[in-house]
């Protein structure tokens, strides 16, 4: 493997708390403080001149689709639009057809992420067909490869099924991923409830929904020790219980999504089905909130829950349309536009948000310019200025509320393993 | 000013100024029906499709009347018998009447926003009969083209809307119409039904019945959905006719000159008790015969017809 000498770029490393102009070598796969005299004159050398370099970036909430739903995504495609947005590692949610309930469905994964663009981790389903009844083969799913456990998009509404999920499931020191939803306040719900469903006329989601299953997590977690993270954290509620829990010493985590860092239920105006997702876009009040959570902490990292859904799916009436939106290619502009630019978080915090405290989460061996470490490198520019196309992009599908936008801050080169993964626009 | 919608898809975005002109051409299509030819020919030749995908009678009579008092062919078209319930998208629907040559499609939906969804994907004119919880905008325009039979100007006017205001787009238009024509406008009913997000669109908000009677110069029922109940809206339908249905007593709370209104179709003995709806102050009729000129006025105008080609002798 050709030795790879990237030159001239600012290097920005949270795990290392490198911040600075140098260069980042790496041979046989893994990063090294030096190259030997014999690897410098074999090393490709790439000029990062006016770029960052940093660790791969890191998301821990991606939707691949694959076993069964591969009219949506691959994870060949998946891993694709990963590559193109500086991911390097990400972590699929197990809401395939079949569920990922089963070792099998595990090792169908395991197989078809082999000849993906970057590392791609499985989860496991906390619940035999994700019904929320009965324990699925937490230690089965776990010999499988599975990084931890969840039943993405449909939270179990039990305590005592989820008191005994996360009891049984810390045995394999597996976390469990939680999609905070109290249904019985949010049948039928399509968006945040508040003044915008109110003049919409369309069924309301109440964060309280949320905040009420955070809640319920923070005292399961506290009573048993077990380590529970909260997806997609939305409302303002739910970050102040996570701060209060983190301050007590509560073993939670918590992720934000680019989405709710940026936008509100305001944008639903239109009722474009690319705006909706569960948990909803909420208030500018909720907006605000999550990113203070980023920057003091009650919240643990970034992940985007990339969602893929076909245009015909999206293409209906609001009401009817599927929830999720794509993000893997536009988390890294929207982070720092939003963080970065309008809210003055230094550069080097917002990696730190997507990659070090994301692999952190779960603890994977990713997010770090360390010597010794997998040689997962992302180099972008932070001032670039493109249109983000949808329909030009990497995934299967197109349902992004960023189509058409401009963006700044593109993703330049992606290494995964010491192998050019991703280059100017191109998949290698 | 000339008309230049081509779509009749909410109220909210329909300037003042553009509601008096529905209202005067509307104003117009009521003297036409006092005649005895009712028919005009402003829409021969052009077929109008009712494509009402959610159950209605009434609103779909209605707009059936209208379209023929124009002289428009019409075709009414169901959700029970239509290809929809052969799970057909909406798109291809649509796609599929625009096809056959329609003029102009009237969606009645259970789904917000797929009148605007419609309106982007077709050429043809879109009028909205009703979208959900949304928008109601011919409802509302019949509405307040009686009040203003009724009372003339509706500046300072006190109009209390009373009932489920959470679920009903017949409610969210009335408020943008009325507080666009200047009246103030109060809704009433049980705190499940009447949330205070309300305020955000200009209202205020009451769960007290009798000082919002007091002042009123308009008082507008709403149907009370027994389905409410079961989702825990309220306890039971006695109960609310005891807290909020509207009966002799409090009538007579109301000032001597004020309206009851009802947009049907009416539960007798829940929101309102039988001899009221049928007293002299109650102007329901009036407002379903009202309604008729003013769709004739919504069709007429999305068609392209401008409101001095009618307000002249037709």
């Amino acid at each position: 493997m050709t030795p790879l000498w990237i030159e001239n770029g600012r290097v920005i490393d949270p795990a290392t708390k490198r911040d600075g102009p140098g260069d980042v070598f790496v041979a046989d796969g893994v990063i090294v403080a030096r190259l030997t005299g014999a690897q410098k004159k074999r090393a490709k050398k790439i000029d990062a001149r006016g770029l960052v370099v940093c660790p791969g970036l890191v998301d821990i909430h991606v939707h691949f689709r694959e076993p069964g739903q591969t009219h949506k995504e691959t994870i060949l495609t998946g891993s694709h639009a990963a590559a193109a947005g500086g991911f390097t590692t990400v972590v699929c949610m197990p809401n395939t057809s079949p569920v990922a309930d089963h070792p099998g469905t595990i090792e169908l994964i395991n197989a078809a992420a082999k000849n993906a663009a970057v590392r791609v981790y499985p989860t496991g389903c906390i619940t035999v067909g994700m019904k929320g009844a009965q324990l699925a083969p937490h230690g089965s799913l776990k010999k499988a490869g599975v990084v931890a456990l969840t039943d993405d998009g449909l939270c179990i509404q039990s305590n005592e099924l989820m008191r005994r999920a996360v009891e049984y499931a810390k045995m394999f020191d597996l976390p469990i991923l939680d999609h905070c939803q109290d249904d019985s306040l949010t049948k039928d719900a399509v968006m945040n409830e508040g003044t915008v469903s109110t003049r919409l006329g369309l069924k309301g989601w109440p964060h309280a929904a949320e905040d009420i299953i955070v809640a319920r997590n923070i005292i399961l977690s506290a009573y048993t020790g077990a380590h529970i993270h909260m997806q997609h954290v939305s409302s303002a509620y739910s970050v102040e219980l996570m701060r209060r829990a983190k301050k007590d010493g509560v073993n939670v985590t918590a992720e934000a999504t680019p989405h709710h860092l940026a936008l509100t239920d305001e944008s639903l105006g239109t009722y474009d089905p690319n705006f909706k997702m569960n948990p909803p876009l909420r208030t500018e009040a909720d907006r605000r909130a999550i990113i203070a959570g980023l920057r003091n902490g009650s919240l643990d990292c970034i992940g985007t829950d990339h969602a893929p859904h076909t245009p015909t799916e999206k293409d209906r009436e609001f009401d009817y349309a599927p929830n999720g939106i794509t993000g893997l290619e536009t988390a890294l502009a929207v982070c720092l536009d939003v963080l970065v630019r309008q809210n003055k978080f230094k550069l080097s915090r917002v990696i730190d948000l997507l990659t070090r405290r994301a692999a952190a989460v779960l603890r994977l061996p990713a997010g770090s310019l360390a010597p010794g470490a997998n040689a997962d490198v992302c180099l972008f520019d932070p001032e670039a200025k493109w249109t983000y196309d949808a329909k030009k992009g990497f995934s299967k599908s197109s349902n992004s509320p960023w189509h058409g936008q401009q963006l700044t801050g593109r993703v330049q080169t992606t290494i995964v393993g010491g192998r050019i993964v991703y280059r100017a626009g191109r998949i290698l | 000013m000339p008309w230049t919608r081509q779509h009749l898809l909410t109220i909210e975005e329909l300037a003042r100024a553009e509601i008096e002109q529905i209202l005067a051409t509307a104003a117009a299509f009521k003297a036409v029906l006092g005649r005895k030819v009712k028919k005009v020919p402003a829409l021969r030749g052009k077929t109008v499709v009712n494509l009402f995908l959610e159950p209605s009678t009434r609103t779909r009579l209605s707009f059936e009347m209208a379209a023929k008092l124009l002289s428009a062919d019409v075709i009414s078209f169901d959700a029970d018998r239509s290809s929809t319930t052969k799970g057909e998208s909406l798109r291809d629907t649509a796609q599929n009447i625009q096809a056959l040559n329609a003029d102009m499609i009237v969606l009645r939906h259970s789904a917000g926003g797929s009148p605007l969804y419609l309106s982007k994907l077709l050429h043809i004119p879109v009028v909205n009969a009703g979208d959900g919880a949304h928008e109601h905008p011919t409802q509302a325009l019949l509405d307040v083209f009686t009040m203003r039979e009724k009372l003339g100007d509706l500046r300072g006017r006190k109009v209390v809307i009373l009932g489920d205001i959470l679920f009903s787009r017949v409610a969210r238009s009335n408020i943008h119409a009325l507080t666009k024509l200047g009246a103030d406008v109060t809704v009433v009913g049980p705190a499940t039904l009447v949330p205070l997000w309300f305020r955000a669109l200009g209202v205020r908000v009451s769960h007290e019945l009798r000082s919002a009677l007091a002042d009123a110069d308009v008082v507008m029922l709403l149907r009370i959905q027994h389905e409410r109940q079961a989702a825990g809206h309220f306890p039971s339908v006695g109960e609310y006719t005891s807290m909020f249905g509207l009966n002799k007593t409090r009538a007579a709370w109301l000032k001597p000159d004020a309206i009851i209104m009802h947009p049907g179709p009416i539960n007798r003995g829940v929101e309102i008790d039988s001899e009221l709806a049928d007293s002299g102050r109650s102007v329901i009729l009036q407002q379903v015969t009202n309604g008729i000129a003013v769709r004739m006025a919504c069709l007429y105008l999305c068609a392209g017809g401008q409101p001095e080609h009618v307000l002249a002798p037709v």
